[in-house]
């Protein structure tokens, strides 16, 4: 009888084994900033990453997914060839997702290309990243997403016939600004200066940059600034040297308005115009969704900005994959295939990645900041532009053309 | 009576120039114990070959650091932008892969410590006739001149987004570089061990003596007519050629520079690095950096304020500890005092 | 008016309002550098602690912006006597090594800790409605925040003065400075002075980090980012002079204005080549002796 019960049990053991085996871990290397003056970027996306594992591990089904979180370190890159490297060779990681400096990206790029691990980017926004390595996927957007269309637009619908560009001194600034003219100019209007507006480390005084902006009188004036500290300075000197009142219109990206600082912002952003792929106010299911959850999440003076709708959709890309794939990663090509061409409704509304440059297709909107019934200040939006692919590399300019 | 005196001098002088050259000789002996740095670095290779690349960045920081402690440890000149050779070599090596094409990684890092050795050279028959609060705002803001320059310069320097694809050419000829970045360990640890030798042999060196003695009495160098200016100049130009060489080490295993080499962080953290393995000793630069780069990593994987509040207090309970000679004692260094406490 | 005259009046204001937020946030460093000779690179912390103070004080406890300043200036003032008997004390015979090192160190912890507390997002305060918007002068409007700023500024320099030298204390101080072991040898106690003074130091710092939200926004990181901007004026200025230091500011904080609005370029690279200009041919200051 012992004998016998001893047999059943391990025969059963076996089959559970068998059973419970085939579930698989996967893990996911996390590169974002958490320390040092840039962890408020990585913070939004770290978040995302989780509320969205959160609300939707079950659709996994057996499987988990396990983030490996590391610290991409200074926005100089210096640390990033380190840490990704050891994600692949140490902790054996079957996809890379992060990435918010530029400079961290283009190190890690050669890596993921020898090791074949997809690398998906969920910030950083030089246009032509992708074009560094065939692994390379971007959810967020490139610098050329929200610049272009904001261009065309302030031509032909605000009727800015001249325009000051106004950026912080470094690639992305460069970019947006580079992107704003060339739209703006082939729409007809004309750029009349462009300020550089210091380092992107220590926030400047932008009194001297906007006052030199004020004197020269330009219809609107368009500025890139790093999302965050620099935002809200740049809402602030705007308001205090009173360039509206002197008849000129302040436009730019979405990274002049995070949601976070959008709620602390003075009723001098009221009437400011930017193209954005994403703010709190969209009124989709989703995104209503969205909001709520997060604010359950993360408490009510937490707000999901587009770096946290980027976040949400990269790890939505993720578990896409693992479920098509049937949680199978080994091959990185194949994963990359499997997310060319994906579709999306996610909180920014409908994303798809183009299964020609691996970049990532999304509406982008003209939004106007206004003040809303309940007295906190949000965005109308003006006109929406369907899919908007990355101009650069369809311009072929410059990196973006090869 | 004269000649016998003079003669008598002049054996007392003999006597005591040979009771001197004796302890130098005895003093740049290798001693068996010195041997263990460099055991512990290779037993590293075998015990963790999934952190190599770790591994390497570590061995350039001590190498920073090293070049860091000719100058504040011996010669004792408190610098803030020590990254600027650091950086500088850096760009000299990317320069000569992407703007000359020349791929051959040894004559780059001897090409890097060249620029960077003139470069120091001629800033410090400048800067290194200041001291003190002076001096600390002068390195630190020719440094940041430095990297604005370069953003000025993009077109050169690639700007905040830097040079990339610096790739560099078999070593010999044959040892090719690998995602686990073996081939790169073993080279850098083959220039720290070779920077290392050139910088013991300077130490141990009449020269290495003379810079002590400016630090510890810069009046009495000057009396016995020690040409102080000169040799402090020699010595940082040196100093910065070997930061330039492990900035080159960078630029050829990160395959990436950017114009972040020359951010305050690098300058401070290498200060924070001899510190806490003390300054003056050279073996100093081996356990701080080390220290430092394993706590960064394994305390920031718990959670990065920790690794930054982990640090903090460390430093400050080094520099408590230290005043009081507890290290020193510990490490029981006879002539080779990590600091002294002055003024 | 022609715009030649609209430049020069806006350089002037612009720099006067940056010289004036740079005087208060480096005046308490240069105080203490120079009375009690520590390189104190927490100085930046600080002001950080004032600036969350007054964060927490106007968006919780529903406290006046012009109270919270003060309550930051106090606050941080007395809290900052806590350090100076615990671990300053210990830098005041030590290298100007270990002084750098231990109070970056203190830098890293009090970052570390307000990232711990407040989180790494940055935050902001609203302003009282008569501090914000524009001032109509004549021509020309100025943001009233700047022209607060220079009233503050003003006012401080005019306490400073007359706290330095009309009072008892005041020359009880210089004579320190001047000469630490002669006020000693008088009977002065010199111990409880570098306390006192060092509390005023910290509490400016704690005033300069309220007012500095508006002007620069405030993260956990502030103590690092701005150390340069205080060290040089510190320097330029020379230290141990509320004159020099007032110098050092209008001349870096003129200059840096200057170049960001006429060569906005390479506008940032102004200020470090002015300091540097300076301190190679005066390497004590423009007030600072040797």
């Amino acid at each position: 009888m012992k004998i016998i019960s001893a047999v059943a049990a391990s025969v059963l053991t076996f089959f559970f084994w068998m059973a419970v085996a085939d579930a698989e871990t996967i893990k996911v290397g996390v590169v974002l900033p958490y320390s040092g003056p840039n962890a408020d970027l990585g913070n939004q996306i770290d978040k995302a990453f989780d509320l969205y594992i959160k609300l939707h591990a079950k659709d996994l089904g057996d499987n988990k997914i396990e983030l490996v979180k590391r610290d991409e370190g200074p926005a100089s890159g210096a640390n990033a060839r380190t840490v990704v490297t050891e994600l692949i060779t140490n902790d054996k990681v079957k996809l890379l997702a992060g990435f918010v400096f530029s400079p961290g990206a283009i190190a890690a790029a050669p890596l993921a290309t020898q090791a074949k691990i997809p690398m998906l980017i969920a910030n950083a926004g030089t246009a032509w990243i992708t074009t560094l390595s065939p692994f390379i996927v971007r959810f967020s957007f490139s610098m050329w997403d929200p610049a272009y269309p904001m261009g065309t637009y302030a031509a032909t619908k605000l009727g800015c016939k001249t325009a000051a560009a106004g950026f912080t001194d470094f690639p992305p600034g460069q970019d947006s600004a580079l992107a704003f003219k060339t739209a703006f100019e082939k729409a007809g209007g004309k750029v009349i200066d462009e300020v550089r507006m210091g380092s992107p480390g220590p926030v400047p005084d932008f009194t001297p940059f906007f006052q030199r902006v004020k004197d020269e009188h330009p219809d609107c004036f368009y500025v890139f600034v790093p999302s965050g500290s620099h935002a809200g300075g740049v809402m602030k000197t705007y308001g205090d040297i009173g360039m509206r009142q002197a008849g000129i219109r302040l436009i730019g990206p979405m990274d002049l308005i995070p949601d976070y600082q959008l709620a602390q912002m003075s009723d001098a952003a009221i009437g400011l115009v930017v193209v954005s792929s994403y703010a709190d106010d969209y009124d989709t299911p989703i995104n209503k969704d969205f909001v709520k959850e997060w604010h359950a999440a993360y408490g009510p003076n937490s707000y999901p900005d587009f770096e946290s709708a980027a976040g949400m959709d990269t790890m939505a890309g993720i578990f896409y994959v693992i479920n098509k794939l049937q949680s199978n990663l080994d091959d990185g090509a194949k994963v990359v295939d499997a997310l060319k061409g994906w579709k999306h409704d996610g909180p920014r509304g409908l994303i798809e990645i183009d299964p020609q440059t691996r970049d990532v297709i999304q509406d982008e909107r003209a939004e106007e900041v206004i003040k809303k019934p309940d007295g906190k200040l949000g965005v109308k939006v003006l006109e929406t532009f369907p899919q908007v692919k990355d101009e650069c590399k369809v311009l072929k300019i410059g990196r973006c053309g090869s | 009576m004269d000649a016998n005196k003079s003669s008598s001098i002049s054996s007392t002088n003999a006597v005591a120039r040979a009771r001197a050259a004796d302890l130098l000789a005895r003093r740049d002996r290798y001693r068996i114990v010195e041997a263990l740095p460099w055991i512990a670095a290779i037993a590293a290779y075998f015990a963790f070959p999934n952190q190599m690349v770790l591994g390497s960045q570590t061995l350039i920081l001590i190498l920073f650091a090293l070049s860091l402690d000719l100058i504040l440890g011996y010669a004792g000149i408190v610098t803030l932008g020590h990254a600027a050779y650091f950086g500088v070599g850096a760009y000299a090596a990317a320069l000569l892969i992407t703007d000359v094409g020349w791929s051959e990684p040894i004559s780059g890092l001897v090409c890097a410590a060249v620029v960077s050795a003139i470069a120091g050279f001629l800033s410090g028959l400048i800067l290194l006739r200041y001291r003190g609060l002076t001096l600390l705002v002068l390195t630190l803001s020719t440094t940041i001149m430095l990297q604005q320059l370069g953003n000025l310069f993009r077109d050169f320097t690639g700007g905040y987004d830097g040079i990339p694809n610096l790739n560099i050419a078999p070593l010999f000829g044959y040892f090719d570089y690998d995602l686990y970045g073996h081939t790169y360990y073993l080279y850098c640890l083959a220039v720290l061990l070779v920077s290392f030798c050139v910088m013991r042999r300077i130490v141990y060196s009449p020269f290495g003596q003379a810079l002590v003695g400016i630090r510890e009495n810069v009046a009495r160098m000057h009396a016995i007519g020690s040409p102080v200016h000169w040799r402090l100049v020699v010595a940082y130009a040196i100093s910065a050629g070997l930061a330039g060489i492990a900035g080159a080490l960078f630029a050829q295993t990160n395959t990436l520079v950017t114009l972040g080499v020359f951010d305050f962080d690098q300058s401070a953290a290498v200060l924070m690095m001899l510190i806490l393995g003390g300054a003056g000793w050279l073996y100093g630069a081996f356990v701080g950096a080390a220290l430092y780069m394993v706590l960064q990593n394994e305390l920031a994987k718990i959670s990065p304020p920790f690794w930054q509040f982990g640090i903090g207090l460390l430093l400050v309970a080094v520099v408590l500890l230290t005043r009081r000679g507890a290290f020193a004692r510990l490490a029981k260094i006879d002539q080779h005092l990590p600091w002294k406490q002055r003024r | 008016m022609p715009p030649v005259v609209n430049t020069i009046i806006s350089i002037l204001f612009d720099g006067l309002a940056w010289a004036m937020f740079l005087f208060i946030i480096s005046v308490g460093l240069s105080i203490t550098m120079g009375l009690m000779g520590v390189v104190n690179l927490a100085h930046g912390a600080f002001a950080m602690a004032g600036g969350y103070l007054v964060v927490t004080a106007t968006a919780s406890w529903g406290v006046p912006f012009l109270a919270s300043l003060i309550i930051a200036l106090i606050v941080v003032g007395i809290v900052s006597v806590l350090f100076e008997r615990t671990l300053y004390r210990q830098l005041y015979d030590a290298s100007e090594l270990h002084q750098v090192l231990l109070t970056i160190g203190l830098a890293f912890m009090a970052i570390a800790t307000y990232t711990y507390f407040y989180g790494p997002l940055p935050q902001a305060i609203r302003v009282p409605y008569y501090l914000s918007g524009e001032l109509h002068l004549g021509a020309r409007s100025f943001p009233t925040y700047r022209v607060f700023l220079i009233g503050v500024g003003a006012a401080l320099i005019a306490a400073l003065w007359y706290g330095f030298e009309r009072t008892n204390i005041g020359a009880r101080i210089r004579a320190a400075v001047d000469n630490r072991r002669m006020a000693q040898s008088v009977g002065i106690d010199v111990d409880r002075l570098f306390t006192i003074t060092f509390a005023v130091g910290s509490g400016l710092a704690g005033l300069s980090g309220g007012l500095a939200i508006q002007l620069l926004g405030l993260t956990p990181s502030f103590a690092i980012i701005y150390l340069v901007f205080f060290l040089l004026v510190v320097a330029v200025g020379g230290s141990g002079s509320i004159w020099g230091t007032l110098a050092g500011a209008l001349v870096l904080g003129v200059s840096d204005t200057a170049g960001k609005y006429l060569f906005a370029d390479a506008g940032s690279f102004f200020i470090y080549a002015v300091a540097v200009l300076i301190l190679l041919i005066r390497p004590a200051g423009l007030y600072g002796r040797e």
